[in-house]
C-alpha cells in the first residue's frame, strides 16, 4: 500500500483473492457515449455561443451608428470568413437550442429513462443538424 | 436505491442543494432554467425576424430594430441573454479555475466585459427606438 487512503479501497474479489479496488477511470479511457459527448457539447456550444455575443453587439451598435458602420459589419459578414463563423453560430444555437429543452424537460422532471435518455439524445442530433441546414438553405435561397 | 435500481439518471436536487464550488447555486440555477425558457421564444422571434430581412439595407433594419415591440422583444432577449450566459459561465469558470483568487479574479473580469457588452447593446437598441 502506497498511501493510507488506499485503505479503503481494499476489498476481495467474487472468489475471495484480495484487491484493491479500481478508481474511477480517467476521462481519456471512458468510451465515448452519446449522453457524455452531448453533456460536453453543450458547455461548449454554450461558451462558443458567448463568443456570438460579441458579434451581436457590434451589429446592434454598428446599426445604431448608421449606414457606415452598418456596411462595416455587412461587409465582414459576408466574406468567407464571416460566413463561416455565421455557419458555426448558427449550428451551435440550433444544438444548444435543442438540447436545451432536453435538458428543461429533465429538469421538470421527465425523460430520465435511460432508453429515452438516449433516444432523446440522437433525437437532438438530428433536429439541430436538420435545422441548421434548412435555415441556411431558405437564406442562401432567398438571398 | 433510491436512482431507481440503475434505470434512471437523475439523482436527488434535494442532496445537492447548497453545495457545489459557489454555495449558493439553487437561485443561479434556477435563474439559467428561467433564462433558458426565456430564450427559447424570443430566440426563435430573433431568427425567423433576421431570416426576413436578409439582404435588407441600413435603413431598413434600423427601422424594424426600431418598432416599438421589436424594441421591446430586443431588450427581453438581451436580458434573458446576458443573464443565461453570465450565470453559464460563471458555472464553466467555478468548475475549471481554481484557488480562490483566481477564480473570483476571473468570475470578476467576466462579469464586467458582459456588463459592458449589455449596456453597449441597449443603449443601441433605446437609441433605435427613439430614433424612430
Ligand atoms: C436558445 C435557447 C437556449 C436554451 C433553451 C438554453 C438552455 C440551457 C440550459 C438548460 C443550460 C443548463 C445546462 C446544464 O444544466 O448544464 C444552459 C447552459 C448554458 N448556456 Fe444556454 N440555452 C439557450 C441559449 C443560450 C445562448 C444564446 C447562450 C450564449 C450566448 C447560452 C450559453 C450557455 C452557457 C455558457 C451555459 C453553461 C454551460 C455549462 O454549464 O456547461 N445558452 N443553457
Amino acid at each position: 500500500m502506497r498511501d493510507v487512503r488506499e485503505a479503503l479501497m481494499a476489498g476481495r474479489t467474487s472468489d475471495g483473492k484480495p484487491v484493491l479496488r479500481p478508481l474511477s477511470p480517467h476521462l481519456q479511457v471512458y468510451r465515448p457515449q452519446i449522453t457524455s459527448v452531448l453533456s460536453i457539447m453543450h458547455r461548449g456550444s454554450g461558451i462558443w455561443l458567448g463568443f456570438g455575443t460579441i458579434l451581436l453587439v457590434w451589429w446592434l451598435v454598428a446599426l445604431a451608428g448608421g449606414a457606415g458602420a452598418f456596411a462595416a459589419v455587412q461587409r465582414f459578414l459576408g466574406s468567407w470568413f464571416g460566413m463561416l463563423l455565421l455557419f458555426l453560430w448558427t449550428a451551435a444555437l440550433m444544438f444548444h437550442f435543442s438540447n436545451g429543452m432536453r435538458h428543461l424537460a429533465w429538469d421538470a422532471g421527465a425523460g430520465f429513462e435511460k432508453p429515452t435518455y438516449h433516444a432523446s439524445g440522437w433525437t437532438v442530433v438530428a433536429a439541430a443538424a436538420l435545422l441548421t441546414v434548412l435555415l441556411w438553405v431558405i437564406g442562401l435561397a432567398l438571398g | 436505491m433510491a436512482n431507481g435500481g440503475n434505470m434512471m439518471m437523475r439523482s436527488t436536487l434535494g442532496r445537492v442543494r447548497a453545495l457545489g464550488a459557489a454555495r449558493h447555486g439553487l437561485a443561479d440555477w434556477w435563474g439559467q432554467r428561467v433564462t433558458a425558457a426565456a430564450l427559447v421564444p424570443l430566440s426563435v422571434w430573433f431568427v425567423i425576424s433576421l431570416l426576413a430581412h436578409r439582404g435588407a439595407d441600413a435603413a431598413g433594419m434600423a427601422r424594424w430594430a426600431g418598432r416599438p415591440w421589436n424594441a421591446v422583444l430586443l431588450l427581453a432577449l438581451l436580458i434573458a441573454l446576458f443573464q443565461h450566459l453570465a450565470l453559464g459561465l460563471q458555472v464553466v469558470i467555478e468548475d475549471y479555475v481554481h484557488g480562490e483568487a483566481a477564480k473570483l479574479g476571473t468570475l470578476l473580469a467576466m462579469k464586467a466585459a458582459l456588463a459592458l457588452l449589455w449596456l453597449a447593446a441597449i443603449l443601441a437598441v433605446l437609441k433605435l427606438a427613439f430614433a424612430g
